[in-house]
């Protein structure tokens, strides 16, 4: 096993708590995400799902609590310390949003292109090559056209590449937004409810891409309320409830557990396991 | 409904709310006139109050206001923008895309032809001068609010500095035009990041606010500055520009001299159209460049939805700055020119109606166009001599007309966009799409 980190604690959330005014929003969450695997974040609404996501990917400034990440060489980052746009080009921690965030007037290559920024502005220079057109960033942007084909590609939309991604059906900016987190090349990629408002069949098409993406090495950090593919998928469920976890395990472990079905219930625990003795 | 009909895109109102519109704006307008026209008053000989009434005039106002409002709900119904694209016959549509592609090419042909075809009309080639500097001034601010989504009300501080630079500058240290120039553009960068600064954190109305302001603190400063500027008695005795050293006048070592051709004043003026239209042509093929550029991509995606910038890595802060730096600097090169064809300048040629006009000409054009830009360019500045015979009703006239404009083009003459790069084929994203951008 010296090569293969699969495994390994990606991300590590320790005592995390996030306060808005009065309201605590995640309250002392911990909880570890593991290398090449899918990590879901399961609750009921207003669990605090989305709020963690953006002190991960920060977006919100953590009130209290260490976010660490372990890349593959080693090195940790403190995305705590970490703010906004850092996370994604120094951390490589790639998200999508609960409300689809594309640039609708800008084609599905486009937004592709734009997720390469960072690379394609050293190549080109910081525009100063680019402006004369450098061959070093003609060769740079030629690959990125490639990335961006293949992702393209791989989210079944090559054939909308030059389409305007507003235009896109909602299942296909669904799929292109996460192509194109991942054409920054992310070591985690954070999904807040990919499957929201997908048809089965396109359900099962999205869970098919995410296990794909995880075979090929990238983490995945999930946030989904449909639960055919969080079963299905995830290596791991951390369910939340009014900002703490309530339960964590394997699939099978969570679904079976009293507490998480009394937190999606709504009624307390011994009601529920009343209930679940009852019913089998 | 399969055969394409023009009525497909009416709204519901009928005749009926026609008349109630039109009814609802005539009270209004009665309420208002009323008092303001309806009845005179005055001070009389010892100070008393006189009266008169004008009930006559009053009742011809509501009138007009009422026939007014019918016309122009007829007008936003019949060439309204849900009607246009109907309206057309694909025969003719066909035929306006093929006007499109050759419009360009044939336009700038034309631009440099101007000189030649126009060689002894002064008044044209001065007009065709302004025409080209508001070109660049527009091309410039499209940076800025067209691709980044930055709205800038303050554009002309940009201008002014560069004017300004150019003419201390050569008129303290006597340095030469070519010198200036780079230096008017970095100086007014400068100003650009610094006003960048302060605002990144704003957005939509709040820069917009910040950025008039912005405008007005340098035209004061301006002002106020007068061991440096001269404040309101300007800067005067400008040096002309030179032909790479040679100066455009009748003296033994000026440029005709040289030629050995008659020596003419129209030289300077053609050397200034051509030197204004380069640096108008320098503008648009960078901003063409840089739409193509991560750099350009970037601020576009900024217009689109700076979170999802920010997801992605892109530092929002330079991304902006840049823009503004960017514009700015157009600003200052189109400014040097402008102190170099005047010879003199003074704070009032950077009022903020400067600042509007350019604004007007790049929300006209079609905000992010090229070439939208430059039609407006020429439809504001020439349209505006072309009224010039109606005197005092030459803003009446020309407001309407923008009126009626922007109610037929809502996003401008050419609203949507090429994008940058393509893997099969180039489409046209419709204007729908496009954001303007919030800050
Ligand atoms: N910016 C904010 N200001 C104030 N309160 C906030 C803010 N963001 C989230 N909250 C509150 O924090 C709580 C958790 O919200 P969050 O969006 O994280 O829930 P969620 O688990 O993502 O829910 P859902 O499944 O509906 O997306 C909610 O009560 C919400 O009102
Ligand atoms: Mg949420």
């Amino acid at each position: 096993m010296s090569g293969d980190k699969t495994g390994d604690k990606i991300l590590g959330v320790d005592r995390l708590t996030m306060r808005f005014g009065g309201i605590v929003a995640v309250q002392d969450l911990s909880f570890a995400a593991e290398r090449t695997k899918i990590t879901a974040l399961i609750g009921p609404n207003g669990a605090g799902k989305t709020t963690v996501f953006n002190c991960i990917t920060g977006f919100y400034k953590p009130t209290g609590g260490t976010i660490r990440l372990t890349h593959d060489d080693g090195r940790v980052i403190a995305l705590e310390r970490l703010n906004d746009f850092r996370i994604a080009k120094q951390a490589k921690v790639a998200r999508t949003f609960q409300n689809i965030r594309l640039f609708p007037g800008m084609t599905a290559l486009e937004n592709l292109m734009v997720a390469q920024h960072n690379a394609l502005m050293r190549a080109s220079g910081f525009t100063l090559l680019g402006l004369v057109g450098a061959p070093v960033y003609r060769d740079a942007e030629k690959h990125a056209i490639d990335l961006a084909t293949d992702w393209l590609r791989r989210v079944n939309l090559l054939d909308r590449a030059d389409d305007a991604a507003g235009n896109l059906a909602y299942g296909d900016q669904r799929r292109l937004e996460i192509a194109r987190a991942m054409c920054t090349e992310p070591a985690l990629l954070c999904l807040d409810e990919p499957a929201a408002g997908l048809n089965a069949r396109e359900s099962a098409a999205l869970s098919e891409l995410l296990l794909s993406i995880r075979n090929d090495g990238t983490s995945i950090l999930l946030i989904e309320h449909d639960m055919s593919v969080v079963m299905e998928i995830s290596d791991h469920i951390v369910v939340m409830d009014h900002g703490v976890k309530i339960a964590q395990g394997t699939p099978r472990e969570v679904r079976d557990d009293p507490k998480v079905i009394a937190a999606y219930l709504g009624t307390d625990e011994e009601e529920a396991a009343a209930v679940m003795e009852g019913g089998t | 409904m399969t055969a394409p009909s023009t009525n497909t895109a009416k709204p519901a109102t009928g005749i009926p709310a026609l008349f109630k519109t039109a009814f609802i704006n005539a009270l209004v307008a009665l309420v208002l006139f009323s008092l303001m026209v309806g009845i005179r008053t005055e001070a009389g000989s010892d100070g008393q109050l006189t009266y008169w009434t004008r009930f006559g005039e009053l009742a011809s106002l509501v009138g007009i206001v009422f026939g007014g409002s019918i016309v122009m709900e007829l007008l936003r119904q019949w060439i309204g923008p849900t009607g246009t694209e109907k309206l057309v016959p694909p025969a003719i549509r066909s035929g306006m895309s093929f006007v499109g592609r050759y419009l360009a090419p044939a336009l700038l042909i034309f631009t440099l032809l101007v000189p030649v075809i126009f060689y002894n009309q002064r008044y044209i080639l001065d007009l065709a001068i302004l025409v080209l500097t508001y070109v660049m001034l527009g091309w410039g601010l499209n940076v800025v609010v067209g691709l980044a989504g930055l709205l800038d009300l303050g554009y002309v501080a940009f201008y002014a500095v560069g004017a300004y630079s150019y003419a201390l500058l050569a008129t303290n240290f006597g340095w030469s035009f070519w010198v200036c120039l780079p230096l008017a553009g970095i100086l007014a960068a400068f100003w650009g990041v610094l006003l960048g600064f302060p605002v990144l954190r704003l957005r939509g109305d709040y820069l917009a606010i910040v950025t008039l302001a912005f405008g007005e603190i340098i035209r004061l400063v301006i002002i106020n500055w007068q061991s440096l500027t001269g404040g309101p008695n300007g800067v005067s005795g400008i040096p002309r520009p030179t032909f790479f050293g040679i100066p455009l006048d009748n003296s033994d070592d000026g440029l005709a001299a040289k030629l050995g051709i008659e020596y003419s004043s129209t030289h300077r003026i053609i050397f200034l159209f051509y030197l204004i239209l380069a640096l108008a042509l320098l503008t648009n093929w960078v901003t063409i460049r840089l739409r193509r550029l991560p750099i350009g991509r970037a601020w576009e995606a900024l217009r689109e939805d700076e979170v999802a910038c920010r997801a992605l890595g892109i530092n929002t802060t330079t991304t902006k700055l840049t823009a503004f730096a960017t514009g700015a600097m157009f600003g200052g090169f189109a400014g040097a020119f402008f102190a170099t064809r005047q010879g003199f300048i003074s704070p009032e040629s950077f009022t903020f109606q400067e600042s509007a006009l350019v604004l007007a000409i790049v929300v006209l054009g079609g905000m992010g166009s090229q070439l939208g830009v430059a039609l407006a360019a020429l439809a504001m500045i020439g349209g505006f001599e072309l009224f010039r015979g109606l005197e005092g009703y030459r803003m009446l006239v020309f407001g309407m007309a923008m009126v009626l404009i922007m109610i037929w083009r809502p996003r401008g003459l050419i609203g949507h966009r090429a994008p940058t790069v393509y893997l099969t084929k180039a489409q046209a994203i419709s204007s729908d799409l496009v954001k303007e951008g919030h800050g």
